[in-house]
């Protein structure tokens, strides 16, 4: 696209890339450091990346600041105004994933104890890679406004919401089997509904990246796989 | 009457429409196909686009777009100079007649279609000469009918109160801002069928221009506005639907919030974007 008459504007609409994309790389740390504290039960790890948070909250502040700035200097229209909008909602979803991790890291304190169910502990860490994948794909879209890519990520939304689903039924066998293991099966469970809550604001993020692109919301409904909320205890 | 009209988006090279939507809504006058040359200079290229009864139409474009060109044909001011030449046509509804048409009156329609100027310019005469004129002209000359019509259009100018207690003094003692909206009450006094506004608040300070661009919404209801503007954050702020033109030929019309939000032309979203030239 052709450079903006005035310069500043352009170097406004870069600033708030660039400060998106950092806020973007210290998201996606949060997310792993906060993972593996969890599996590895690293409480050292767990209280580091409690103590980051407080720096994707301040970029959070950066972008809104600089944003409002944008729009009452520069009045943006189309493009433009979709562009600074996109950055707000975008590092609005960001902030969110960092505190999703920041809670999955004050849990790990909490999961001690003999119990080490491995395969629970598998499914959490392959739902968390999946939604890490997400969460990077979808910020290189965001990055290149790569449609296509956004879309991808979109609809990949469904197999994460499948895996809490089964996730979750896992953990109540657990928890039928024995009480003992109801505190680190309620734990584990906030867990993973944090980082399923990850993957719908990696969502929400294609959906912010569609509409900077074509002008409109995507017009489809977002493909939901979570039924946690309709699971019965009688259920098989 | 509700009709429900076509818009086009014309392709540059062989001026045939590539692209129309549904815009509903009554039209007061639907320009088709208008060109415009003064002399051998082509100033308007076959320009096409409807103007919503009692609605605010805004064109919008870079300088020598042709834009106050279009604006003036609507009210055939180019007749006042030799050389010029309309070719296609403005329709008016529910009249049928064309506009531009070599057989229909100028004066007929400058009657119906009232304007106003981006300087203001008031008659050398008191406040209510200048606004009885329009009246006088048409051969209202009853007293009372003439002085009811010049409060209710100093009132609609939101002028009424700043006035009235010296209707007799001469309109230059007014202020810019002021004049201007003396000119609109001029225009209004004899209940046009359109209002055309050519840049109207271009001369004047922000508080003066908000106040008009408050009466223009004001009036809207009552009255079809089209007005040319440079400045695109007006048209935004007061236009229902904008045409952005360029070169002589109209490159996008629609609804202002699409314009502003998701134009769909390059061109457009260049201009409008800061991005031009």
């Amino acid at each position: 696209m052709a450079e903006h008459t005035l310069k500043a504007f352009d170097t406004d609409l870069q600033e708030l890339n660039s400060k998106v994309a950092e806020m973007g790389g210290l998201a996606e740390r949060e997310i792993a450091d906060a993972i593996q504290a969890l599996t590895r039960r690293d409480t050292e790890l767990a209280k580091r990346v409690v103590a980051s948070d407080p720096n994707i909250d301040a970029l959070q502040q950066e972008i809104e600041e600089k944003a409002i700035l944008t729009i009452a200097r520069r009045q943006p229209m189309a493009v433009d105004l979709r562009e600074v909008v996109g950055a707000l909602r975008v590092a609005n979803d960001l902030e969110r994933i960092g505190d999703l991790a920041k809670n999955i890291g004050k849990r790990v304190g909490a999961l001690e104890g003999d119990f080490h169910p491995q395969k629970l502990i598998r499914g959490v860490e392959h739902m968390a890679s999946l939604v890490l994948g997400q969460v990077k794909h979808v910020l290189d879209a965001y990055a290149a406004r790569d449609l296509k890519a956004a879309l991808a990520v979109w609809k990949g939304d469904e197999e994460i919401d499948a895996i809490c689903t089964s996730l979750f039924r896992e953990l109540l066998t657990y928890m039928m089997e024995d009480p003992r293991n109801i505190t680190f099966c309620i734990h584990l469970m906030f867990c993973a509904k944090n980082i399923e809550r990850m993957g719908d604001h990696a969502t929400n993020i294609a959906e912010t990246v569609h509409y900077m692109v074509e002008g409109h919301p995507i017009p489809d409904q977002r493909p939901k796989g979570d039924t946690t909320a309709f699971a019965k205890t009688t259920a098989t | 009457m509700n009709i429900a009209e076509r818009s086009v988006i014309m392709d540059s090279m062989t001026q045939a429409p590539i692209t129309d939507f549904e815009i509903d809504g009554p039209v007061r006058a639907r320009v088709e196909n208008l060109s415009f040359f003064y002399g051998e200079k082509q100033a308007l290229i076959n320009v096409s686009f409807p103007i919503h009864d009692r609605k605010v139409t805004a064109l919008i474009g870079p300088s020598g777009c042709g834009k106050s060109t279009l604006l003036r044909a609507i009210n055939r001011m180019h007749d006042l100079y030799p050389g010029n030449r309309y070719q296609g046509q403005v329709i008016l509804f529910p009249e049928e007649i064309n506009i531009v048409g070599p057989e229909v009156d100028p004066m007929l329609i400058r009657l119906k279609i009232g304007m106003v100027f981006q300087k203001p310019n008031p008659f050398p005469k008191s406040i209510y000469d200048n606004v009885a004129a329009g009246l006088w002209v048409r051969g209202i000359r009853k007293k009372s009918l003439v002085d009811d019509r010049v409060t209710q259009a100093l009132k609609q100018a939101a002028l009424w109160d700043e006035v009235k207690d010296r209707l007799r003094t001469s309109a230059y003692g007014l202020s810019g801002g002021q004049q201007q909206r003396l000119c609109i009450a001029r225009a209004l006094a004899p209940a046009p069928e359109m209002l055309l506004l050519d840049e109207p608040t271009s001369a004047l300070d922000p508080i003066a221009t908000a106040r008009i661009e408050e009466l223009i919404m004001e009036l809207a209801p009552t009255v079809t506005i089209v007005i040319v503007t440079h400045n695109m954050q007006q048209a935004a702020r007061i236009s229902n639907y904008t045409a952005f033109m360029h070169l002589g030929q109209m490159v996008e019309f629609d609804q202002t919030a699409a314009i502003f939000t998701s134009p769909k032309e390059r061109r457009t979203q260049d201009y409008i974007t800061g991005r031009f030239g």
